[in-house]
């Protein structure tokens, strides 16, 4: 029988800024929310503790980490075992380079106040941690569909109504 | 603030009345807005206070709003449990909106260890079969994120039919929840197994390849055959029920588009490989479509792909290296499929375009699965060199793949990786210490026995200027180096000592030991050894392992030191004082750890036979520290002491010279020195200075006439052996069971004569008696001499004295030992002649001894 173990399995993505503050967290494996916060709080530790020379790759816990600052934002990806880290930098080049098209030319605020959005861009470009496609338009297409059903489902409301009023 | 957003709905409402909602943004800026974490705490809370209200409400219009806001301070770590059961409704809401967020939610929520997570398998189950995309898109994507092994179980059939829904967006999100599923519950392989395989037969752009369908129902019962438990079976079975119904309708089902999108085909690629690991039935199929596989990615690699899923003029390098993937885990451990993808193998490595990340990155996956299948020769060579190119790259990151790379294969394609080791070596230089570090390991890897010499000196150079984490591992590799490869003993003693001295303080405990071996077991290296240690020591005693070795050295072979030529090395001229002096120096510098101190105080000690001066410098530092604090420079110093005055018959024997040791043999500790010593002791036996013995015997017949008590002498036994057996016998420091008491003799104007007595109980007839002149005058004792008388029958032996000055006020004492055997247990007499200068006269008093205790002779 083959090992348990997959061989590749992207563990979980992190978005957290210079100051330690998360602003986006994606688990692709079960863990408890205790366990979630201690390794996020470890982990962000490490990365943050990196000079700006050092490469794109670290070893922590049994995991490797990749990780490529954007900005103020840090992009971190744990992925397991044998596996290829540059395909996982061009993974994060990708996504980011979603939001971009997204948001235009995106920055950190976009991605605090509209966070639903970035976990909604991410959920149509990685499921599981693989990629689903590898083309940014039709990711993005996508988005845009989805969106214009919100929009579409969202009737329009009085400005009674959303004070509750009506 | 810079670059704040002003919103459309900003709080130029009137007051908040009946409490309305914050919008989510709202709350996000008003958060930011706190000046303290407290403050902030504050906001969060009483925000969530109305969330909790509105949810206890069931206000299903904002629900969405509510769970939106709770999901971001859930994100800065604050409690969100009492949501959970609101993602359950909003899932189950019609509204599209309600569906996103509350999906959301349920992913970062909901985990399979609330039971609240089973709750959303109906929600999922109807919206899978609604039919509207962006829906069950939202559905797969969240079971695939968060369900559990029981969810996975119940919905398989769902994801399975809709593995062959028209709309490949639908389609691609199946296969890729089918991973998931297939990862939560192997056994739902055989489910998956046969759409795989079908999916995989369609070919993009209308092109048709002959394939051969496999009859799918053989193959199902293949693998059901192989379930476990019988639990496992009825389940799986349940689910194939509804399979086989379905493979009674014609197969494949008539599709409206036979395009097969290049989403599909990696969600494809991906699936099988996730089948391939997780059953070797899948694996056994699968090996089939390899020559498919390799055609596929040919296909990419030459004739290209759309520009929409290039990246950086590489053709879609995701599915690239899905491919690569599989293909490394179909040819592994199978020649034949090796050999089917060796020819593309090479056709990438040497295609692909290595000027940015995403070529990179395929090549980087292609030498991967060279390495791990059945390639040929010249293959795994050609990725060796890859990977030595990947050193030269600019790109850091590219040099840390092909490092850590490199160093699971120097093992095994050890000549290959050897060709690159100018540049390995050149890496040590990285500045990023994760680099430098594999660096490190991967020269260390490469050194061999014709390299040795050339890697040693790069690896010497790097340990003086590496970073401090790095010196450990990087000392204690060069020693490890040297043990396997030193070409000679001398060039190994050089590196050790080489490394002593750079980064003494980082190497391993036993390196001490190991070089003490190293240098005893090299005779003709004696004197070479001692000299440049001594050299090492004289410029720098704060490296502890250096001294501690130097140490032992120049006690080991001080004589060696102090003659002066040596070919090797510059002529060294150096008196005893100054070694002794050096010495003495380490012995009481507080940069000294106690054990160097007691390597010192050792040496010093072993000096005392090998110097041709007088010993009393050394017995005059032995002497202070017998009252050292430290207990264990003290025992020592006791001990030492105690050889001076008590045993010093047996001081050169035991500070002899240590033998060769093996190098494989057991380290040479104090047992083995003793047991070797006590072999060689035969040999060692001092000289008993017998002109002076019979100058004295006249004096004794005189008393012999005079005392007349003579007893008759008993008749002889028959004494073992000789003096060199009772030797042997002789146990180094326990005193007799019933100790004599000492005597005093003589005392003239502070000048003071104590005689000791022991009588060992292994010897009976043997007396060992120690005389200690000691001297409380204000004028020094010099010229002094003893000598001794005894009776006719017994034996007397004098050993040469420790000195013959005594300085003034309490200095070093003038001990000597007498050795009287008397088999005949006659009584015993002493007669003393003492011959000495003190307050510039001339002393001359002979007397015999009174008083001496019966036990000395009965």
């Amino acid at each position: 029988m083959l090992e348990e173990s997959r061989e590749e399995l992207m563990r979980f993505m992190l978005l957290f800024s210079r100051q330690g503050k998360l602003r986006l967290q994606k688990w692709y494996l079960a863990t408890s929310d205790k366990e979630r916060k201690k390794m996020v709080r470890e982990l962000m530790q490490v990365v943050l503790a990196r000079k700006p020379k050092m490469c794109s790759f670290l070893e922590w816990r049994d995991l490797k980490v990749v990780y490529k600052r954007y900005a103020s934002l840090y992009f971190c990806c744990a992925i397991e075992g044998q596996d290829n880290e540059l395909i996982t930098l061009e993974l994060i080049h990708r996504y980011v380079e979603l939001l971009d098209k997204y948001f235009g030319s995106v920055c950190e605020l976009d991605i605090i106040f509209n966070f639903e959005k970035a976990y909604f861009i991410l959920d149509e470009f990685l499921m599981g941690g693989d990629v689903q496609d590898t083309s940014k338009k039709s990711v993005l297409k996508a988005i845009e569909q989805a969106d214009l059903l919100q929009e579409e489902d969202e009737s329009p409301r009085s400005v009674l109504e959303e004070m509750g009023l009506a | 603030m810079p670059g704040q957003r002003v919103f459309l709905h900003s709080r130029t409402l009137p007051v908040r009345m009946v409490a309305p909602s914050l919008k989510l943004q709202d709350l996000i800026e008003e958060i930011r807005g706190a000046k303290t974490q407290a403050q902030e705490r504050e906001v969060i809370q009483k925000e969530c206070a109305h969330i909790r209200a509105s949810f206890r409400d069931g206000d299903p219009v904002h629900r969405h709003r509510q769970l939106a806001k709770l999901l971001y301070v859930h994100m800065l770590g604050y409690p969100a449990h009492f949501g959970q059961m609101e993602c359950l409704k909003l899932i189950a809401s019609s509204r599209f909106t309600d569906k996103r967020v509350g999906y959301l939610g349920a992913m970062l929520l909901l985990d399979e260890r609330h039971d609240a997570h089973l709750l959303i398998t109906n929600s999922i189950k109807n919206d899978l079969s609604q039919g509207i995309q962006p829906v069950q898109g939202l559905a797969l994507c969240t079971l695939s994120t968060m369900g559990s092994a029981e969810m996975c179980r119940d919905l398989a059939p769902e994801v399975e039919k809709l593995l062959l829904q028209p709309s490949p967006y639908v389609r691609k999100k199946a296969i890729l929840t089918a991973v998931h599923m297939i990862r939560k519950v192997p056994e739902l392989s055989s489910v998956f197994l046969p759409p795989c395989v079908h999916l995989l037969h369609e070919r993009h752009h209308g092109k048709a390849v002959g394939l051969p369908i496999l009859c799918f129902s053989s193959v199902d019962r293949r693998i059901e055959n192989r379930m476990g438990t019988p639990a496992h079976r009825r389940r799986v079975a349940h689910t194939h029920r509804h399979t086989r119904n379905r493979l009674s309708c014609p197969w494949p089902p008539p599709f409206t588009s036979p395009t097969l999108t290049p989403g599909i085909l990696l969600g494809t690629i991906t699936l099988i490989t996730e089948l391939c690991e997780r059953s070797p039935a899948a694996l056994k199929h699968f090996r089939k479509v390899v020559p498919q596989l390799v055609q596929i990615l040919r296909t990419l690699v030459t004739t290209g792909y759309s520009t929409e899923h290039s990246i950086s003029g590489v053709s879609d390098p995701f599915l690239q290296v899905q491919i690569l993937r599989l293909l490394r885990i179909l040819g592994r451990n199978h020649e034949e499929s090796s050999e089917t993808m060796n020819d593309l193998l090479a056709q990438v490595a040497t295609n692909t375009d290595t000027s940015r990340n995403a070529g990179n990155a395929v090549l980087f996956e292609t030498v991967l699965t060279i390495m791990d299948i059945h390639s040929a020769a010249g293959l795994r060579v050609l990725a060796v060199n890859i990977l030595g190119r990947f050193l030269l790259n600019s790109d850091r990151n590219i040099r840390y793949v092909a490092l850590t790379s490199l160093l699971r294969l120097v093992q095994s394609d050890h000549s290959a990786v050897q060709r690159h080791r100018p540049t390995v070596v050149d890496c040590l230089q990285e500045t990023d210490a994760s680099l430098s570090r594999r660096a490190l390991e991967l020269s260390l890897a490469l050194v061999n026995s014709s390299n040795v010499r050339a890697m040693m000196q790069e690896l010497q150079a790097f340990l003086e200027s590496c970073p401090p984490d790095l010196r450990a591992d990087c000392a204690s590799g060069i020693l490890l180096a040297a043990e396997r490869f030193a070409p000679t003993k001398r060039w190994h003693i050089d590196t050790i000592l080489h490394v002593l001295t750079t980064a003494g303080t980082h190497v391993r405990d036993d390196a001490v030991a190991n070089l003490t071996q190293l240098i005893g077991g090299a005779q003709e290296l004696h004197a070479y050894s001692v000299r440049r240690l001594y050299n090492a020591l004289a410029e720098d005693i704060s490296q502890q392992p250096l001294v501690q070795v130097a140490a032992w050295c120049i006690g080991e072979y001080g004589d060696l030191l102090l003659e002066g030529n040596c070919e090797e090395i510059e002529p060294l001229q150096v008196d005893e004082e100054e070694v002794l002096a050096l010495l003495e120096k380490v012995l009481q510098s507080h940069m000294s750890l106690p054990a160097t101190r007691g390597y010192a105080l050792t040496a010093l000690m072993k000096l005392s036979t090998r110097l041709q001066g007088d010993n009393n410098r050394i017995r005059q530092v032995v002497s202070i520290y017998r009252s050292c604090l430290d207990v264990e420079l003290q025992q020592r110093a006791v001990e030492y002491d105690t050889l001076f005055r008590k045993y010093d018959h047996m001081r050169a024997a035991i500070l002899e010279k240590m033998p060769l040791v093996e190098r494989d043999g057991p380290q040479a500790d104090e047992e083995a020195k003793q047991s070797k010593e006590a072999a060689q002791l035969s040999e060692a036996a001092p000289a008993p200075t017998e002109s002076q013995a019979s100058q004295l015997l006249d004096l004794l017949d005189l008393l012999d006439r005079a005392s007349g008590d003579a007893q008759h002498p008993p008749p002889l036994d028959p004494s073992p052996g000789g003096a060199l057996v009772y030797l042997l016998d002789l146990p180094c420091a326990p005193p007799p069971p019933a100790p004599i008491p000492d005597l005093k003799v003589f005392e003239r104007e502070g000048v003071q004569l104590n005689l000791s007595f022991i009588r060992p109980p292994e010897n009976p007839a043997l007396l060992l008696i120690t005389i200690t002149a000691t001297n409380s005058s204000e004028g020094d004792v010099t010229n002094f001499i003893c000598q001794a008388a005894v009776p006719k029958s017994l034996q007397l032996q004098l050993q040469a004295p420790s000195g013959n000055t005594v300085p003034a006020r309490g200095g070093l004492p003038i001990t000597q030992l007498f050795r009287i055997l008397n088999p005949n247990k006659a009584p015993l007499r002493l007669k003393l002649r003492l011959t000495y200068n003190h307050f510039h006269q001339s002393v001359q008093e002979i007397f015999e001894v009174n008083n001496l205790p019966v036990e000395s002779w009965q």
